[in-house]
């Protein structure tokens, strides 16, 4: 198990000090300018020696993503702009680094920054994190007068943070919808390439990650990255922030290693399943947008990027989801295919018309008023959905309801066949079907 | 995607400006936003004129274009599209919105609409008898672990039970929502596993002072939530799917309607793409 002192987010929850001078007694703005003294390559070699990878959700690696950034300037200005999107159904780890470690991320913002030729950064906070977004304003404030951002700070190297916020589009969270929000117009995403390295924001070079990429990079340069290799397995280094909601006795935000067991996971930190191990229904181990997985099959599950997808799922934003066998499970992916319904952001056919109609069907087989043949259409439609649409919303949408008919056909199969049953009018004489 | 239309214009205000303190606000916000840029501006600026009158007036949206620069259309587009804009009046004292997504479903988000439909109005958007009090069901809110939660207005009420959501809403109909404590309505520490820290347990010295007073702030009433023991079972709209019943149309004129007519299987208006197993 990861020991305290090895935890980046020292303040998680939120009981010590959040001001600069805490943070500061914590370990952080701890030698920043010496690590930018270090150089630009240094920094991007390191992150990329570290092996992060980006955590929200995709798990491309950070320090490869920060060196597509053209090495000189054009004349025109670079962009760091922050993911703080977070909106995926069940992750909220970002909301308590915003709230309660914001130096973390500022920290990170100016490292990132200078690492890619930024001088200016934004970082959009997603419309419903008001308290979150407040917070983190103060925490930049609070650097602007003690002398760490703006010009001529001192650190030496000019940059201005911004915090910009949505107003409750799931899409913005894809990195081109978020800029195309961030130009003030509706979140639809665009068409790749150009990539946002080289026509970003504003036209300009424009790197996007997440909070959490960002707010560990600090920590990784001062401790070297040796020191985050050597948790977790090759190609999945580091520690990462679980978010376990749903079914267990308590649920909670936690920083532990990578490729932790889902087993230790919960046991540690949750208190077990509610009504035990044996009450286990399926996980969703990534956030909504990957399929489910049989709790059978979960329980030795390793909690990293390649563990999971040898499962047929993915790590995602690792926020756990967790269902027991008062769960049904059908209603729970069908709630899934509503919320991406809502949230298409209707650019392209296949989704806005696609989610509408899986939810539709969906909604059929939670009741089970449907033909079992239409199981194989679902799948088939999920299919073409799936890869035929400019963002992966469409994907998203697609993968809860495969992974559902995966693993819980039999399920949906009991469904159809009780509503038959009922449906079936008393003392009718069934005739054999010849 | 989510229709969405202005309010009728029976109740859309001739005028909109923002009053001195915004304006001065609104003017800072440009500002952040490199130099023919100022169209960036147009969600924190709606957002703020929603914060003044309640919801995104008509006005509102022209007045921002103006202040901005942009056709109308382009605000129009972006005040329909992102759904935290409220097109038409909301509740005055709370606009209860209550996350229904899985994670908050499997807690048992569904009570608390129930709640919101018995104590505010059977359809959500729709004003109560005093006009004070609204809802909706909304999408994730990022507090996941918290589940289930409403947010009202700036604050969100987390680790909630149907009895506890029908107290707070009491409280803000009464005019007293600064009162009730935001965040976890139970025994808990913001995501911290409720019952003790698993982690960063150790306070350093500097951080004892604030530990304490932390842990003594959160207590509170009821210990350990009891997750509701219905959640997510389905919904029984019709007999057909009642578990209860085992034959729900015993009337012979009733199950006659039940019954198969002979040759109507779907099968046969569409050849089905799979060949079908042998019986």
């Amino acid at each position: 198990m990861l020991r305290d002192e090895d935890r980046i987010f020292t303040n998680i929850y939120g009981l010590k000090d959040k001001s600069l001078k805490g943070a500061m007694a914590r370990g952080h703005w701890d030698g920043t300018k010496e690590l930018l003294e270090k150089g630009r390559d240094w920094i991007i070699n390191e992150v990329k020696a570290s092996g992060l990878r980006g955590r929200g959700g995709a798990g491309f690696p950070t320090g490869l993503k920060w060196s597509f950034m053209p090495k000189e300037s054009d004349g025109r200005p670079h962009y760091l702009v922050v993911n703080a999107d977070e909106s995926e159904p069940g992750t909220c780890k970002d909301r308590d680094i915003m709230r309660h470690d914001p130096h973390t991320l500022i920290e990170g913002c100016v490292i990132a920054s200078f690492a890619m030729g930024a001088h200016t950064a934004y970082i959009y906070v997603r419309g419903e994190f008001i308290r979150e977004r407040e917070a983190l304003q103060a925490a930049i404030d609070e650097c602007y007068e003690y002398g760490l951002l703006g010009r001529n700070n001192k650190l030496g190297y000019d940059i201005d943070i911004f915090v910009h916020h949505g107003a409750g589009a799931y899409i913005c969270g894809e990195e081109t919808a978020l800029l195309e929000s961030l130009e003030g117009k509706k979140g639809q995403p665009r068409l790749k390439p150009p990539f946002p390295a080289n026509m970003g924001l504003y036209g300009c070079p424009t790197t996007v990650n997440n909070v959490e990429s960002i707010a560990v990079t600090p920590t990784i340069l001062r401790r070297g990255a040796g020191w985050y290799t050597s948790f977790g397995r090759p190609n999945n280094h580091g520690t990462k922030l679980y978010s376990i909601s749903g079914h267990v006795n308590r649920p909670c935000t936690v920083e532990d290693a990578m490729s932790i067991p889902f087993h230790e996971l919960i046991e540690k930190h949750c208190g077990g399943i509610r009504g035990g191990w044996d009450n286990l229904l399926a996980v969703i181990p990534g956030g909504s947008s990957v399929p489910c997985v049989p709790g059978a099959q979960m329980k030795d599950a390793i909690m990293d990027y390649d563990g999971l997808r040898e499962l047929g799922s993915g790590l995602g934003t690792a926020a756990v989801i967790v269902m027991d066998k008062s769960t049904d499970i059908i209603k729970a992916i069908w709630r899934l295919s509503a919320f991406y319904k809502h949230e298409s952001c209707g650019q392209c056919t296949p989704c806005r018309e696609g989610t509408g109609w899986m939810m539709r069907v969906m909604e059929r087989m939670v009741q089970g008023r449907a033909q079992k043949r239409e199981i194989d259409m679902l799948f088939d439609v999920t299919k073409q959905v799936e890869g035929h649409t400019i963002c992966a919303l469409g994907d998203a949408a697609a993968w809860p309801i495969q992974g559902l008919i995966k693993h819980f056909r039999p399920e949906m199969e009991k469904r159809i066949d009780e509503y038959t049953r009922n449906a079936t009018s008393h003392g009718a004489v069934l005739e054999a079907a010849e | 995607m989510s229709v969405r239309r202005l309010a009728e214009d029976t109740v859309q205000p001739a005028t909109f400006a923002f009053n001195k303190e915004n304006a001065a606000w609104a003017k800072a916000t440009i500002n952040k936003y490199p130099k023919g840029r100022e169209q960036s501006a147009v969600i924190p600026l709606l957002m703020r004129a929603q914060e003044q009158d309640g919801w995104v007036t008509k006005a509102a949206i022209e007045s921002v274009a103006d202040m901005l620069g942009m056709p109308y259309i382009r605000v129009l587009e972006v005040a329909t599209f992102y759904t935290q804009f409220q097109l038409k009046p909301v509740g005055s004292r709370a606009h209860v919105q209550v996350c229904g997504t899985t994670p908050c479903m499997l807690r048992g988000a569904e009570d608390l609409i129930k709640v919101c439909k018995k104590k505010i109005a059977a359809e959500p958007f729709t004003l109560n008898e005093g006009g004070t009090l609204s809802w909706e069901e909304v999408e994730c809110q990022g507090a996941c672990v918290n589940a289930p939660m409403v947010m009202i207005f700036k604050d969100t009420f987390e680790d909630l039970t149907a009895e506890r959501l029908e107290e707070i809403i009491d409280q803000f109909e009464a005019g007293k929502g600064a009162e009730v404590k935001p965040g976890p309505q139970i025994d808990r520490v913001y995501s911290a596993p409720i019952g003790g820290l698993t982690t960063l347990q150790v306070p350093q010295p500097e951080e004892k002072k604030s530990a304490v007073r932390a842990s003594k702030s959160a207590g509170g009433d009821k210990a350990v939530s009891v997750p509701p023991s219905n959640a997510a079972k389905p919904k029984t709209a019709s007999d057909v799917t009642n578990p209860t019943l085992k034959t729900p149309a015993t009337a012979k004129k009733a199950s006659a309607r039940n019954a198969k007519i002979e040759g109507e299987t779907a099968d046969k208006s569409k050849p089905a793409k799979k060949p079908r197993v042998k019986r």
